[in-house]
């Protein structure tokens, strides 16, 4: 189909309009972003206020979660919803790395699709199952398997034994941070797929060219050519890892202590949020929970903070 | 157009069709709260449109929540396990009424004990939940099982993870039973709990009994029968020890004087009478005393009505015990005082 | 050792690992499916397509329930993709130099991991509690608000890597922007979109929590979008903790429908993306 214009200047004229009517309207939407975070922000500190204001800094650091006597603390659940994130992404990302690599370097074409659409289908499972699947299923296997090997294996030695004392229950902080681990694995292992199939084949090819191996080309062309995307991945899976409600409240054993052993039952801002918000009466009650929430957004905050950083430096180093 | 946003136009097209072709349906009625009576009230609802086409749909969004729920006003009515003080009730301008009733039953996980072998006091189930007994041949345990071959294992204690009216029975017939219980621990729906394993709802306390050994929880009536869990023999305010049936929770609600209860307000653990069982509870509605939707109000009242004269038979079936019929004519009696806007009694009888 | 042998070990230990860690992941679907799978076949029946969902003792199905999670999550996606698309590529195409941009994309990332009972929470408080009722239509809002920053963040990584010669090469053409974006890089980021798009509404059709105190529930058949409206999540929670057999199973069996039924959409939804990028 050819088509002349010859009015050069009133279709640029046309189309000068709509580049700025289609920027505006993407940055538009973009805003919205913006204050709906700001929208949920607000609710949330309203709904925070009394019990900041009546227990102050101190409920950062009170271990305490009363509901007979009005007492409430964040420790508990500050320090099971960062241990349980990190036992998830220390066992979610390197295995959501190699099956990516896996899907997009070694895979056979014709079992490439299967294997990538498997991966994706454990996000679609809902989360109460993998709770359900978790309490039944995992936790009975895991306190018959996996946590004796540790207890026997390293809980005499010194230090790291206090990671693995106490008895084999089953649930506690390490099952749920496993559960995790295999929740957030679609989200981090699509995104690195899709993002390493985007590399250009030329970059492939010409470090093949000069002779890498299979994993050089990975580790020096790809990884670092998609970088930001893979953060991206493991930031989708911080994500719902920090936040999982449901399937947390099931397998951590909910107790509001803190213990060194990773055996040990725990609970995390949104394990306490489900459980509790329902049932809960009283203002200071439930204006503790809305405080948790709060929290949970700045340890988000934090901890992108500190992404972000990293990866500015990573670049800085690149540059260099 | 490439084919992919011609398929995206269609799929729209076709949605946007379903969201209009989902037009305005007639009023609902709506009650969410408790989640102890959601399996009877889905019963009665389902056999009450039956019967006259009305339908009421009652979810189960916890005691707290139909609290809340009531109070601002986004639900017809409202449930709750756990009763409101008359000054509570009196502040929030809310009239609360008993619908059934039901027991919670202590369940154990110990080698070669069957169900119904373990007898156990209120005092040293508190003990226990206090991680004051902590093993099962403890003096205290033995000497009230003589013929039992109790281990030496630890006792492994299972509570309630999330808030529950369960919990809020189970604490207030402990804290009637020990007053260091009261002192340390207290009543509401979440606790400080001093020992212990959190199971997310009654399936969660179940599963965790059953896979500890040396386990002790505590669960709703139903769901020990249902999946044959190990109960417990517990002795009564008369010194027996009796079984959880429905039986022993009629004989505790037979003793109940809900007469002398202003606002409903009682709580129906550690009742008298000999077969009577110790935790036993009754489940509230609660509404607003000044209907301003009193066509609504009406068919709520009328439901509860039609539930109280009709619905034994399945409240049973279900393993809950119905309100005797001595108190459902006073219940309807306290119906008067819910008033529309001109100051008239909403309820003016039953139709049926 | 030559160097030359090192780097063919290292290579195939590391391959070999990426095929342990392929064999790992699956297995654990392997696992969950055979859950599903075991527990819900025995309760699939017709009676789970044509009938309401029952109390305990009575016969019945999830319709009322598939028909309104259908609902919202449609009304939810056609919300929150189109927006999350836009602020996407707001923030791939124009964020040069713009100060506004690494907010908005930090602010995205924390939306990210919000728990989903505080999105409900918030759309309790704007819409539940200001109109007097529960609605579908809060529910399908709570479920926009979660798939709006899964799918910026997915359409902005998407779109940043497409190569620029492709962005250069069509300008060069003349090609005024906005029709580059629409035309070439949405064309050539689609693979990705769509499985943004397709995890967003994987992670709505299973969650429970921002529907329980927005669309509520119901027990029985309405399509009446500004009353509670019955939905599978819920259901299968309620069901699935409660004490009877039959509310389990077809607690077990919704499940297994719901996975199912993103099986499809992503089967679907690539099968589309890889037509349409033949079609270019």
């Amino acid at each position: 189909m050819i088509h002349i214009d010859v009015n050069i200047a009133g279709w640029a004229r046309r189309h000068n309009f709509l580049d700025a009517l289609f920027r505006a309207g993407t940055a538009g939407f973009a805003i919205v972003v913006l204050l709906l975070l700001g929208a949920v922000l607000l609710a949330l500190v309203r709904g925070a206020w009394p019990a900041l204001a009546q227990f102050g800094a101190g409920f950062l650091v009170t271990e305490a979660w009363n509901p007979v006597k009005d007492r409430f603390g964040a420790l508990a659940p500050i320090y099971g919803t960062l241990t349980t994130a990190a036992i998830a992404m220390l066992v979610g990302v390197p295995i959501s790395f190699g099956i990516a690599v896996f899907l997009t370097e070694t895979c056979p074409p014709w079992l490439k699709r299967p294997l990538g659409i498997a991966i994706e289908l454990l996000a679609g499972i809902p989360s109460i199952i993998y709770g359900i699947w978790g309490l039944f299923i995992f936790a009975p296997f895991l306190q018959s398997t996996l946590q004796p090997f540790l207890i026997a294996t390293h809980g005499e030695l010194p230090w790291i034994g206090e990671l693995f004392a106490g008895p084999p229950f089953g649930i506690g902080v390490l099952t749920a941070g496993l559960v995790l681990a295999i929740m957030v694995l679609p989200f981090i292992t699509s995104i690195m797929r899709d993002v390493f199939e985007t590399v250009p084949p030329m970059l492939r090819e010409s470090a093949y060219g000069v002779g890498a191996t299979t994993w050089e080309v990975v580790w020096n062309v790809v990884l670092p050519y998609t970088r930001a995307g893979v953060v991206g991945g493991v930031m989708l899976g911080l994500g719902r890892a920090l936040g999982e409600t449901m399937a947390v409240t099931f397998v951590i054993g909910n107790a509001h202590r803190i213990s060194a052993s990773v055996l040990a039952p725990g609970t995390t801002i949104s394990a306490t949020l489900a459980n509790e918000f329902t049932e809960a009466i009283g203002e200071l009650y439930i204006s503790s929970l809305f405080a948790l929430g709060l929290i949970l957004f700045a340890i988000t905050f934090i901890v992108l903070a500190l992404a972000r950083l990293m990866l500015a430096r990573l670049k800085r180093q690149a540059g260099s | 157009m490439n084919a992919l946003s011609r398929y995206a136009v269609r799929g729209m097209a076709i949605a946007a069709a379903a969201v209009l072709w989902t037009g305005a349906a007639s009023a609902q009625i709506s009650g969410a709260g408790a989640t102890f009576p959601y399996p009877l009230y889905a019963k009665w609802a389902e056999a009450y449109r039956a019967k006259t086409g009305i339908a009421l749909n009652y979810q189960s969004i916890g005691s707290g929540g139909g609290i809340k729920q009531i109070t601002s006003k986004t639900v017809d009515f409202g449930a709750s396990d756990m009763p409101l003080k008359p000054d509570e009730l009196a502040k929030a301008g809310l009239v609360q009424f008993p619908t059934v009733m039901g027991g919670v039953v202590p369940v154990v996980n110990i080698a070669g004990v069957k169900p119904g072998e373990l007898k156990l006091t209120g005092k040293v189930l508190a003990d226990i939940y206090l991680g004051k007994i902590k093993t099962w041949n403890d003096p205290a345990i033995a000497s009230l099982n003589p013929g039992l071959k109790l281990p030496s294992q630890a006792i492994a204690v299972i509570h309630r993870s999330d808030g529950s009216g369960t919990t809020f029975i189970f604490a207030d017939y402990l804290a009637k039973v020990s007053p260091e219980w009261g002192d340390k621990v207290g009543v509401n729906t979440s606790l400080q709990w001093p020992v212990g394993f959190g199971g997310k709802g009654n399936e969660g306390v179940a599963a965790l009994t059953s896979r500890a050994g040396g386990a002790i929880g505590y669960v709703e009536y139903a769901y020990a029968k249902q999946n044959k869990m190990t109960h417990v023999l517990l002795a009564n305010r008369a010194g027996d020890f009796v079984a959880p049936d429905s039986t022993s929770f009629q004989s505790a609600a037979a003793n109940a004087d809900w007469e002398k209860a202003p606002g409903y307000y009682l709580l129906l653990t550690d009742q008298p009478g000999k077969g009577s069982w110790p935790i036993t509870g009754a489940t509230f509605i609660l509404m607003h005393a000044n209907a301003e939707k009193p066509e609504i109000v009406k068919q709520v009242l009328q439901f509860f009505d039609w539930s109280y004269r009709h619905g034994d038979k399945l409240a049973e079936g279900l393993d809950y015990v119905p309100m005797p019929d001595k108190v459902v004519g006073l219940i309807e009696h306290t119906w008067k005082q819910i008033k529309d806007a001109n100051g008239q009694p909403v309820w003016t009888g039953p139709v049926m | 050792m030559t160097l030359y042998a090192r780097r063919r070990i290292r290579n195939a230990i590391a391959l070999a690992l990426s095929g342990a860690a392929m064999v790992f992941g699956v297995a654990w679907l392997a696992a969950i499916l055979w859950a599903l799978l075991a527990n819900g076949v025995s309760a699939l029946s017709i009676a789970m397509f044509t009938q309401m969902t029952p109390p305990p003792g009575s016969a019945g199905g999830l319709l009322n329930a598939i028909y309104g999670s259908a609902v919202m999550t449609v009304i939810a996606t056609l919300i929150g993709a189109p927006v999350g698309v836009f602020a996407g590529t707001y923030l791939a195409e124009y964020g040069e130099g713009s100060r506004l941009v690494p907010v908005i994309r930090f602010v995205n990332d924390i939306l990210l991991s919000a728990p989903s009972i505080i999105v409900g929470l918030f759309v309790y408080e704007i819409m539940v509690v200001q109109v007097g009722h529960f609605s579908a239509w809060a529910g399908a809002t709570a479920l926009a608000l979660i798939v709006i920053p899964v799918v910026v963040r997915t359409t902005e990584d998407m779109l940043r890597l497409v190569p620029n010669s492709l962005r250069e090469a069509t300008a060069a053409l003349g090609t005024p922007r906005w029709k580059i974006v629409t035309h070439v890089l949405y064309r050539a980021a689609l693979q990705g979109m769509v499985t943004g798009a397709m995890l967003a509404v994987a992670r709505i059709s299973g969650e429970t929590a921002p529907l329980l105190f927005t669309a509520l529930n119901n027990q029985f058949w309405s399509t009446d979008l500004d009353a509670p409206m019955a939905n599978l999540p819920v259901v299968i929670f309620q069901f699935a903790l409660s004490p009877y057999e039959d509310w389990q199973k077809l607690a077990w069996s919704g499940a297994l429908l719901i996975t199912f039924v993103i099986l499809i959409l992503n089967v679907v939804a690539r099968a589309l993306a890889s037509r349409s990028k033949k079609l270019v």
